[in-house]
């Protein structure tokens, strides 16, 4: 399959980058990893007039602790996620992630800024960084802009970026002590996108209570879910069995699946449930607790 | 739509075209360039039959574009042998029988050429993981999985 004509870029500077993305404003797409972005134009689902490649853009592609946060380039590639030692050793959830985002091969371009800036609810890394509380920075001519990441999906394949701007860098508040995260994944193949999937970060507290509980879900409505509700019950309580129950049972009610060859309404919905109590037990347990 | 003069480096020797903005990487090695050993199989990023190593690290070439390629390093399944000789990947599918109809070899060929240049000595279980990019539909992997042990316990 051959994509429609475009024009390509390939900027060797952020400012160049930014130049073209303001000249062609909604004619223009960011071209990153390209491993969505390639496969939409080629089915011709998507549509570009131009392409501006940030692949020859310095700068974009990095992992480091600095100023309380875990900071990701936006072109940094899932393989570096998992090559990197920081995030094998400190950001157990980080790893689960990269490591169940399609293929081998897919993860050697593949960018961790596109997997968000696509928008695609079936993506792996939205619901992590909803459970991390993840900062999404976004720069444009006029300058950078920090978007909590719980308003930066606003719908389907839809984000808050803005047609100038880049994402080109994510910031995750590094975990307090007695911290730990998981992501679980349930796909019928490699390379699938998740059936369901929950992504789960716990904080304890000096008793042992839950002090903070991000949980995101994968591919259960129209835009990756924080699943509030569940997150406000854990808060405070012992993370047992039985807060984990509830908690579970409270994410499964904020998914909206559509039926797919994946699965009914109702199987995605049973297997986001039991995900969503795996991940929090695998969370709590990475966080130092039972 | 504007063509792009580019220079890509395949097996070690340095080519030039002119290319649309939208060639595929695939097209650009099989169509223009002429190595027809890379394979075009599902064309939608699923099954590996077309992955070559781009910077030596092995991706799917129908999902980058040709001109993302420009100034970069390419090898393909042609570059495997020498002089004759063959690679001790392409000897070990050979010896164990790691294809059938063939079609997934070359790609499969590469991701295991990469494997064994970060890691020497993979266990059944990287080996899997590594290949777990590329679709097969004859083998089952078990002599895939062979194959590139023995390579891995031939290379030096």
């Amino acid at each position: 399959m051959i994509p429609a004509a475009f024009d390509y870029h390939a900027p060797n500077t952020l400012a160049e980058a930014m130049a073209l993305l303001a000249r062609y404003g909604e004619a223009a797409k960011v071209l990153s990893g390209g491993q969505s972005l390639l496969p939409l134009l080629k089915l011709r689902l998507g549509y570009a007039d131009h392409l501006v490649d940030i692949g020859r853009v310095p700068g974009l592609e990095y992992i480091k602790e600095e100023d309380g946060y875990l900071k990701i380039g936006g072109a940094t590639r899932e393989v570096a996620l998992e090559r990197s030692d920081l995030i094998r050793s400190k950001y157990p959830i980080l790893l689960d992630t990269a490591l169940v985002i399609a293929d081998p091969l897919v993860r050697n371009r593949a960018t961790v800024g596109g997997n968000l800036a696509h928008g695609d609810p079936g993506n792996d890394h939205p619901a992590t960084m909803l459970a991390l509380g993840a900062e999404v920075v976004a720069t444009s001519p006029k300058g950078e802009r920090t978007i909590p990441i719980e308003k930066f999906f606003t719908g389907l394949f839809t984000t808050a970026l803005k047609p100038d701007e880049i994402l080109t860098a994510i910031k995750v508040p590094i975990p307090a002590s007695r911290s730990g995260g998981a992501y679980v994944k349930l796909e019928r193949k490699v390379g699938d996108l998740a059936t369901a999937a929950t992504a789960a970060q716990v904080t304890l507290g000096k008793n042992g209570e839950v002090e903070r509980a991000g949980i995101g879900l994968t591919n259960a409505g129209p835009t990756p879910i924080k699943a509030t509700q569940a997150e406000n019950y854990l808060q405070g309580k012992k993370p047992d069995d039985t807060a984990i129950t509830e908690a579970a049972r409270l994410a499964a009610q904020a998914t909206a699946p559509t039926v797919d060859r994946r699965g009914s309404v109702e199987y995605k919905r049973e297997m986001a449930r039991v995900l969503t109590a795996r991940a929090l037990t695998q969370a709590v347990q990475w966080a130092g607790g039972h | 739509m504007a063509e792009h003069k580019i220079r890509v480096t395949v097996n070690g020797t340095a080519h030039e075209a002119e290319v649309e903005s939208r060639l595929l990487l695939v097209h650009l090695i099989r169509d223009v360039l002429r190595f027809t050993g890379t394979h075009i199989g599902c064309d939608t990023t699923h099954c590996g039959a077309c992955t070559v190593l781009l910077d030596g690290e092995p991706i799917k070439s129908c999902t980058v574009l040709a001109v993302q390629a420009d100034g970069r390093q390419l090898m393909t399944v042609e570059g495997l042998e020498k002089d004759g000789q063959l690679h001790p990947i392409q000897e070990g599918f050979w010896e164990k029988h790691g294809l059938q109809c063939g079609y997934c070899t070359p790609g499969m060929m590469m991701t295991a050429y990469a494997l064994l240049q970060q890691n020497g000595n993979p266990s059944e279980d990287e080996i899997r993981q590594a290949i777990s990019g590329n679709l097969c539909r004859c083998t089952g992997y078990m002599n895939i999985v062979k194959s590139i042990r023995y390579a891995a316990e031939k290379l030096p």
